[in-house]
C-alpha cells in the first residue's frame, strides 16, 4: 500500500519535474526566436517540411470530411425542409470546430511525429552535440524555426482545410443532392460571422500549432538518445499532443462561445 | 596517490585540469583528476572503455558541468564560463566525434562550409576556396556533393576532420579517431592527425583505447583509470614504467591490478541462482 502511494507519489513528483523541464526549454527558444530575423532561409526550410508536406493529407482530408458533412447535414435538415441551411451548417461546424481539430490531430501525426524523431535522430547520433561544440546553439538554428513554422502552418493549413471542405460541401450538397448553390453560398455569408467564427478558429489553430511543436521539439531533444528512446519519444508525441489538442478545444470553445 | 603531473617546466600547457569530480547518477566517473596538457604537442588520453573518456573530452569542451575542480582551457576556467564567452572559446575548439556527428541534411561540401556560414560573413568564393582546400588536405575533394549516409566511416571522419579544422582552431580534440578503422585508412589517419598538428601548429588531444596506434603519434600520454589518472609521460617513458597497472595496460593482460569482471556477486552463486539483494 505504502508502495503503491510511493510509485504514484513519484510518478507525479517526474511528471511535474518532466513538465518544468519543458517550460525552460521553450523558454530558451522563444529566446532563440529573434535570430531568425535575417535568416530566413532556415524557416522557409521548415515551412516547407512541416507546412508543404503535410499540405496533401489535409486537402484529401478535408474534401472528404466536408462531403461527410454535407451528406449528414443534409439527411437532417432535409427532415425540417430546412436544407437551404446547409450552407450555413457545413461553413460553421468547420471553421468553429472540425477544420482546426482535424489539421492539428494531422499535423501532429504528420509533421509532429517527424519533428520528433528527426531531432532524437539528431541527437542520437551526437548531430545536436556537434553543433554545440561548433559553438551554433541548437535552439537557436534546429529549433526556434521548426516552432515558428508550425506557428504559422498550422493556421494556414486550417484555412485551406475549411476552404477545400466547403467545397466539399458543395460538391455533395448542390451537385449531388440538389440543394440551390445561391442558397448553399448565401446563406453562409450571411449566417457566419468573420470574427466570431473564423477568426476564433483560427486562433485555436495558432495555440494548437504552437503546443504541438511545443511538445514535438521538446520529446524528441529530451529523448533517451537510443533507438527504442527515439520510438518512443516519438508516439509520445502523438499522444500528448492529440491529447493536448482535443483538451485545449474543449478550454478555447467553453473561453470564447 | 599524487596525482599532480607537471612536464618539463619550460612546455607551457594548454589544458589544466585541477580536482575534477564528476558523478553520472550514482557512478563517480571522476574523483579529483588532475592534468596539464602540453601546447603544441599531441596528447593521448587513455584508459579502459567506460572509464569516462569522452565524459572528459565533453567536460573540456564544457557541454558538461564537473561537480567539482577546474578545467582552465588557454586561461580560462570552462565551467565558470558565461554561454557567450564558452561559445566564443568553443570557436577555437575543434572537436571530432566518435561518429563524426555531420549534419545528414548536408552534402560534405555544406557541412565542411557549415561552421565558415555559421559564424563569418565570408563571400561564398572565398568559403568555396577554404573548404576545397581543407578536404583536399583530408584527400575527399571529390566527395564534395555526396551526403553523409553515402560515406564510409572512415571518410565520415576524415570529413568531419575538415569540418573541425575549418575555423582554424588552436586545439582539436578526437573522441576514439581509430575505432572501426581498416589498415589503411588507420594509416592514412594518424598521418594526418601529425601533419596537421604540425602544419597548422595546433594542440591535438586523442582519446583512445588503441594502445599502439596512439603511442605511435604522442608526445605526451595520460593513463586513466577509476576516477583519477594512473601516469602520464612521454611513450618511452611510459614503456619504462615500472607500475603494474601501466604493464597490464601495455600488454593488454586480462587480470592484474584492473579486473576484467565489472563488479559482480560471487559467480557460483549467481549461476546457483543464490538470492541476493
Ligand atoms: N548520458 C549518460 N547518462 C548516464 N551515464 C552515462 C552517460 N554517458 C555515459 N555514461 C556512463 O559514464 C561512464 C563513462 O562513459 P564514457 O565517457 O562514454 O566512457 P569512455 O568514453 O571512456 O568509454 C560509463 O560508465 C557510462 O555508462
Ligand atoms: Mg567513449
Amino acid at each position: 500500500m505504502v508502495d503503491l502511494l510511493q510509485r504514484f507519489g513519484r510518478g507525479w513528483i517526474g511528471a511535474f519535474e518532466r513538465f518544468g523541464r519543458a517550460t525552460l526549454f521553450l523558454l530558451q527558444v522563444i529566446i532563440g526566436l529573434p535570430s531568425l530575423f535575417g535568416r530566413g532561409f532556415l524557416l522557409v526550410k521548415q515551412l516547407y517540411s512541416t507546412g508543404v508536406m503535410t499540405l496533401l493529407i489535409i486537402l484529401v482530408s478535408g474534401l472528404f470530411v466536408g462531403m461527410v458533412l454535407a451528406l449528414q447535414g443534409y439527411n437532417s435538415l432535409v427532415r425540417f425542409s430546412a436544407e437551404e441551411a446547409l450552407g450555413q451548417f457545413v461553413a460553421l461546424v468547420l471553421f468553429r470546430e472540425l477544420a482546426p481539430v482535424l489539421t492539428a490531430l494531422l499535423f501532429a501525426g504528420r509533421a509532429g511525429s517527424a519533428m520528433t524523431s528527426e531531432i532524437g535522430l539528431m541527437k542520437a547520433t551526437e548531430q545536436l552535440a556537434g553543433l554545440e561544440m561548433m559553438a551554433v546553439d541548437p535552439y537557436k538554428r534546429v529549433y526556434a524555426p521548426r516552432l515558428l513554422a508550425a506557428f504559422i502552418a498550422v493556421p494556414a493549413l486550417t484555412a485551406m482545410f475549411g476552404a477545400v471542405a466547403i467545397l466539399g460541401g458543395h460538391l455533395v450538397g448542390v451537385e449531388m443532392l440538389g440543394v440551390d448553390a445561391g442558397a448553399y453560398w448565401s446563406q453562409m455569408q450571411s449566417e457566419v460571422s468573420f470574427r466570431h467564427d473564423v477568426l476564433s478558429g483560427m486562433l485555436k489553430a495558432l495555440v494548437f500549432g504552437f503546443v504541438i511543436c511545443w511538445i514535438a521539439i521538446f520529446e524528441g531533444a529530451d529523448c533517451i538518445p537510443t533507438s527504442e528512446g527515439v520510438s518512443s519519444a516519438t508516439t509520445r508525441t502523438v499522444v500528448y499532443s492529440s491529447l493536448a489538442v482535443l483538451g485545449l478545444d474543449f478550454v478555447l470553445t467553453a473561453l470564447m462561445f | 596517490m599524487s596525482n599532480v603531473i607537471t612536464l618539463d617546466e619550460n612546455a607551457e600547457s594548454l589544458v589544466k585540469i585541477r580536482d575534477l569530480h564528476f558523478q553520472r547518477g550514482s557512478k563517480q566517473i571522476f574523483r579529483g583528476i588532475e592534468m596539464d596538457l602540453p601546447r603544441g604537442q599531441i596528447t593521448t588520453i587513455m584508459g579502459p572503455s567506460g572509464t569516462g573518456k569522452t565524459t572528459l573530452l565533453k567536460l573540456i569542451g564544457g557541454q558538461l558541468k564537473p561537480a567539482k575542480g577546474s578545467i582552465e582551457v588557454d586561461g580560462q576556467n570552462v565551467p565558470k564560463l558565461s554561454r557567450s564567452a564558452l561559445y566564443a572559446l568553443r570557436k577555437r575548439m575543434g572537436m571530432l566525434f566518435q561518429s563524426g556527428a555531420l549534419l545528414t541534411d548536408l552534402t560534405v561540401f555544406d557541412n565542411v562550409a557549415f561552421p565558415v556560414r555559421e559564424h563569418t560573413d565570408l563571400p561564398e568564393s572565398l568559403v568555396r576556396h577554404l573548404v576545397l582546400m581543407r578536404l583536399h588536405a583530408v584527400g575527399l575533394r571529390g566527395a564534395r556533393d555526396l551526403y553523409p549516409a553515402e560515406l564510409s566511416g572512415g571518410m565520415a571522419r576524415r570529413v568531419a576532420l575538415a569540418r573541425a579544422l575549418i575555423l582554424d582552431p588552436t586545439m582539436i580534440m578526437y573522441d576514439e579517431p581509430f575505432t572501426g578503422q581498416d589498415p589503411i585508412s588507420m594509416g592514412v589517419l594518424l598521418d594526418l592527425i601529425k601533419t596537421v598538428n604540425s602544419a597548422l601548429g595546433l594542440t591535438s588531444i586523442i582519446v583512445s583505447h588503441d594502445l599502439h596506434e596512439s603511442m605511435s603519434i604522442s608526445d605526451y600520454v595520460v593513463i586513466v583509470s577509476d576516477g583519477v589518472v594512473v601516469e602520464a609521460g612521454t611513450p618511452e617513458a611510459l614503456r619504462a614504467s615500472e607500475s603494474p597497472w601501466v604493464q597490464q595496460f601495455l600488454q593488454g593482460k586480462s587480470d592484474g591490478p584492473v579486473p576484467f569482471q565489472l563488479e559482480a556477486p560471487d559467480y557460483r552463486d549467481d549461476l546457483l541462482g543464490a538470492k541476493h539483494g
